[in-house]
């Protein structure tokens, strides 16, 4: 049998809590319903048993709602939220998505309001939460593109990966043509396939786009698979491995026009392209890190996007990530939103 | 639906974002202000105290900086060196924005 979702509630009121337990409970889904009256009653409980969804307000003593999710995000990345208020305002509801809340939702004033509601509150206990390509769970590209050209689709599939983004055009079941890099056809096809994660969405078909791909997607599926294989193959030489991945790195470094790349992961030692300071440079990106950590924490501010900054010789865009964040350098005549653009795109490439 | 008026209630505030101007001399004092005298001064100063920081390790890595843009998905830094100080602009982002 299918155990039960489990949702909390957070609001100061007491009376309000019991309407939502009430109403929340008499969900299709019938969820197991629990409350809190302050945000670290709430935190306290998610700790302590896994939770589906929290339903948090904003107006609240000591710690205000937006507080509570700021530490829910990072405590529980998995857990779905959502935020139900009085407050109607831009800021709020701005900051609120910013945190990655998945439904604002100002406190329902008719009873079908109240319905749509519920409806959401349901629709967001049945979502899964397995990762992979999105809509598509523990497919590859591969599956997704062979399920279209099976069922005989028409449709224009849009692939992103971070800055990168593809294009498959696919008629009556044939790939026709695909884009991406700068590259067309079977070549672009044969890139995107090798983007290993993101995420598509299915644009109208356009049936008069001129076709470039006479292959048939079997072949070309097969083509690529063993490609992949061969090069998965050869990095069984890891120096080999590694002279290619720093020769390939230097030439997409020096291709976009960058003057130097820096990257550090989580722990260990700055790795440096283009210079003999990545030691130094390395450090200042830690103290960066820590420093937008706390004025985010401090602020509220939300997660951080990226950090730009320009000196007298040169500009600077830190792109973070969990996993590994980027400090690039770029002339000082490159402008500042193609600095960052270019910067989003070495980095989505840098460990292709 | 009168019973859903009562979901309104008025209480306890949530502290909005800061918005506005403020400039800090070399030991991070902040002598002057545009940003609201209900946001809490502690933050600010810490804020100013993170900026300045910010600047002077970036001169020990001989990186020499003259403006930071420190983009957070609710809220704008941009900071401009002032002889040792800096001026520091905060602005709130919206959904539209």
């Amino acid at each position: 049998m299918q155990s039960r979702h489990k949702v909390l509630i957070l609001d100061d009121n007491p009376e309000l809590l019991e309407l939502y337990k009430e109403m929340l409970s008499q969900l299709p889904s019938r969820p197991e319903v629990h409350t809190a009256t302050a945000g670290s009653r709430a935190l306290a409980l998610l700790d302590a048993q896994p939770f589906r969804l929290l339903l948090c307000d904003l107006k609240m003593p000591k710690m205000d709602g937006l507080q509570v999710l700021s530490i829910v995000r990072r405590r529980f990345p998995e857990l779905r939220t959502v935020v139900i208020t009085a407050v109607e305002d831009e800021e709020f509801r701005s900051r609120a998505y910013a945190l990655g809340v998945d439904l604002f939702w100002l406190k329902p004033d008719t009873h079908k309001n109240m319905q749509m509601f519920l409806e959401c509150l349901e629709a967001l206990l049945g979502r899964d939460s397995e990762g992979g390509f999105r809509g598509v769970q523990s497919k590859s590209l591969m599956d997704i593109v062979q399920m279209e050209c099976l069922s005989q689709s028409s449709t224009v599939m849009r692939i992103t990966r971070g800055a990168l983004v593809g294009k498959l055009w696919i008629q009556n079941g044939e790939l026709i043509d695909a884009e991406a890099e700068g590259a067309r056809g079977e070549a672009a096809f044969r890139r995107i396939l090798e983007w290993k994660s993101g995420t598509f969405e299915n644009l109208p078909a356009e049936p008069d786009r001129e076709r470039t791909i006479h292959k048939s997607v079997n072949a070309l599926l097969l083509e690529t698979a063993q490609a992949m294989d061969e090069v998965s193959g050869s990095d069984n030489d890891p120096e080999d491995a590694e002279h290619r991945k720093t020769v390939w790195r230097l030439s997409a470094l020096t291709r976009e026009g960058a003057e130097w790349v820096v990257s550090l992961g989580e722990s260990g030692p700055a790795e440096g392209w283009g210079t003999h300071s990545a030691e130094e440079l390395g450090k200042w990106m830690r103290v960066l890190e820590e420093a937008c950590h706390r004025m985010s924490d401090r602020i509220e501010a939300g997660p951080l996007s990226n950090v730009q900054a320009a000196g007298l010789d040169r500009r600077l865009v830190y792109l973070p990530s969990s996993g590994k964040s980027m400090l690039v350098a770029w002339p000082l005549d490159t402008d500042r939103a193609s600095a960052l653009e270019k910067t989003k795109k070495l980095t989505a490439t840098w460990d292709s | 639906m009168g019973l859903l008026n009562f979901l309104s209630k008025a209480g306890a505030e949530v502290l909005r974002l800061p918005s506005g101007s403020l400039t800090v001399d070399r030991q991070g004092n902040i002598i002057a202000s545009t940003i609201s005298s209900s946001y809490p001064s502690a933050v600010l100063k810490d804020v100013s105290a993170d900026v300045l920081k910010l600047f002077r390790e970036a001169r020990a890595a001989q990186l020499s900086l003259t403006e930071l843009h420190i983009h957070f998905a609710s809220l704008q830094i941009t900071a401009r060196e002032l002889r040792g100080g800096a001026i520091i602009f905060l602005t709130p982002k919206t959904v539209a924005s």
